[in-house]
């Protein structure tokens, strides 16, 4: 499992705004979906990519059959997709991180593309593989720990929770 | 920033203090509150349905999830340098728990023959009832466990130090079975406790606690813990379906794909936690807290007294025999050596010369040694397996498990060590 300070994760969280979801469902019942439900709750604002339910909406917001096709910017592209599908989506990211202003790549939590994310780190972008963005803030944001999670954070600071 | 880029990055004193228990965020108590509290308000229907539906973190009903029966699993969970944990009502209802989630009826899984009573019953009698069959393995020999595998057996069961008669197996090689099986090595590590050993790091997948014992400390509260590694994983063979298909419950969520590392945690607590019940009390997780905030400087003393205690009874002329690990005639001696160099607990076995009779006479004249069926107390505790904790076993099993009529259990506290020896010199002589 590839490894990140703490540091770094969180930094990436409080500056993202926008992230645009490649993989996401319209089924209710898959992580794609509910993991886009919990970063709007958390005032993210995310916009649904994926070609099966393009110009459908999900959780109010329209979906997109390509980055590209996405009208405005993006902070990070979430790759909610298999290993062996992310080097295509990360090389359109890499071609769009200037016009979308591109930051981070993230691949979900069992999605690893080593070569994929030298190509992306070379072209200047940050990358995560093998992690969920929603179990990241609920783990920063001290919520994971109310299931018994391992957190790893030790503070003698009043927590303060984002809503 | 004051985050941890590693959650080991903190010593273990530290963390046996500080993991999971931060300030309370709304009031700013330093002390973790007790949450006496059976529910929690939802924000609306919709998040009520996220938290039904495994969709959002949060908190329901105190049968599933507790704020502080939730400090105590984080705690355990850092200190076995786990992914998880899941705390449960008593260290039998943990094992229930991990195993339910496990087999599925007709399984099979492998223990160690060298084990708490409680548990060889458990496994060969209660479990029985529910499909589920259990073979038991000779921990000092490893090969003994890859002979007893089936092609339905789901898990390998040993205690990292055991108890009563203190045996420690080559932890290593059974994971080594357990690994070229596809199945997950459950280490109880109860006596040895996570200051002395951490299974997870040599190899354990899942860690399993009565927290009532070393953990609490000081024999007021019962409570049990599950700790998942995060390193297991559930979809190499079709072995654990509990884990990789569809749940019918949850709406079709599958849990190792959607809780990755931590899945198996989940699954215990939103399945098997909900379903069966044996949820922990706040009150009962507030005392092991506190009890686990001095664990490494009990456990220093525990293990010092131990080697004092252990010492003077193999030189007593009334005694055949002592089966602990710390001293060189033990058979687990190498592997103590090599495991457990800070030692390995208090808890040990010794043999009377007279046999049943003068076993029954030693727990009886103790003045200081309590005679009652608990370990890892502050007080010494002393025992007569034979007529107690084992006497539901055949006399064939009693010895198997180290527990034999002649045997008499001992577990040393952390009074002064001359009390206790001098306590045991007063009672051998009666």
């Amino acid at each position: 499992m590839p490894s990140y300070p703490d540091t770094l994760i969180r930094r990436i969280l409080d500056e993202t705004r926008t992230i645009a979801m490649v993989g996401a469902s319209a089924n209710w019942v898959r992580p794609s979906n509910f993991a886009m439900k919990y970063l709007q709750h958390k005032r993210f604002r995310v916009i649904p990519v994926n070609p099966a339910s393009a110009g459908s909406e999900i959780h109010g917001e329209i979906c997109y059959a390509s980055l590209a096709g996405v009208p405005g910017g993006f902070d990070i592209v979430d790759i909610f997709r298999k290993s062996t599908d992310a080097g295509p989506i990360v090389d359109e990211a890499i071609d769009l991180k200037d016009i979308k202003g591109l930051k981070v790549i993230w691949m979900q939590l069992g999605v690893i593309d080593e070569a994929a994310a030298a190509r992306a780190e070379a072209a200047g972008l940050t990358v995560i593989m093998d992690r969920c963005p929603k179990i990241e803030f609920g783990r920063l944001n001290h919520e994971l720990s109310w299931s018994g999670i391992n957190s790893g954070l030790i503070s003698s600071k009043r927590p303060r929770l984002r809503r | 920033m004051t985050d941890s880029n590693d959650k080991n990055s903190y010593g273990f004193e530290t963390r046996a203090i500080h993991a999971g228990a931060a300030p309370d965020a709304a009031t700013g108590a330093r002390n973790t509150p007790i949450h006496h509290s059976t529910a929690y308000v939802f924000d609306d229907a919709d998040h009520a349905a996220s938290l039904f539906n495994l969709q959002t973190f949060g908190f329901i009903y105190s049968r599933l999830t507790n704020p502080t029966v939730a400090v105590l699993e984080e705690r355990i969970a850092n200190l076995e340098n786990g992914r998880a944990a899941c705390a449960a009502g008593s260290g039998h209802a943990a094992q229930f728990l991990a195993f339910f989630t496990l087999m599925e009826p007709g399984d099979h899984f492998v223990a160690s023959r060298n084990l708490y009573g409680g548990s060889i019953t458990q496994f060969a009698v209660s479990f029985k009832k529910l499909g589920w069959h259990c073979d038991f393995a000779d921990p000092l020999n490893p090969d003994t466990f890859r002979a007893a595998l089936r092609d339905n057996t789901k898990a390998i069961f040993i205690e990292s130090v055991s108890n009563p008669s203190c045996v420690i197996g080559d932890i290593e090689a059974i994971a080594d079975v357990a690994r070229d099986a596809g199945i997950p090595l459950i280490v109880d590590n109860t006596i040895a406790t996570p200051y002395l050993f951490n299974p997870i790091d040599h190899g354990a997948d899942i860690v399993l606690h009565s927290t009532t014992k070393y953990l609490n400390g000081h024999g007021n509260s019962m409570g049990g813990a599950i700790v998942e590694s995060g390193k297991f994983d559930w979809a190499q063979n079709d072995k654990f379906p509990s884990m990789t298909k569809p749940d019918e419950a949850y709406h079709g969520l599958t849990f190792f794909e959607t809780f990755g590392d931590f899945g198996f945690t989940m699954r215990v607590r939103a399945v098997a936690l909900r379903d069966f019940g044996p949820a922990l009390s706040p009150t009962n997780a507030f005392m092991t807290l506190t009890g686990i905030e001095t664990l490494p400087l009990r456990m220093d003393r525990h293990v010092a007294n131990t080697d004092r205690v252990a010492t003077y009874l193999e030189d007593h002329s009334a005694v055949a025999w002592v089966s602990y690990a710390g001293l060189r005639s033990s058979p687990s001696f190498k592997n103590k050596e090599r495991y457990f160099s800070n030692g390995c607990g208090s808890v040990f076995t010794f043999g009377l010369k007279g046999g049943y009779d003068a076993g029954i006479s030693l727990v009886e004249s103790c003045n200081l040694l309590s005679h009652l069926a608990n370990v890892g107390d502050t007080r010494s505790l002393i025992l007569h397996p034979a007529s107690t904790t084992h006497r539901q076993l055949t006399e064939e099993q009693q010895i198997a498990a180290g527990a034999g009529p002649d045997v008499v259990r001992i577990s040393v506290g952390i009074e002064t060590a001359d009390d206790i020896i001098r306590d045991l010199d007063d009672a051998l002589r009666t």
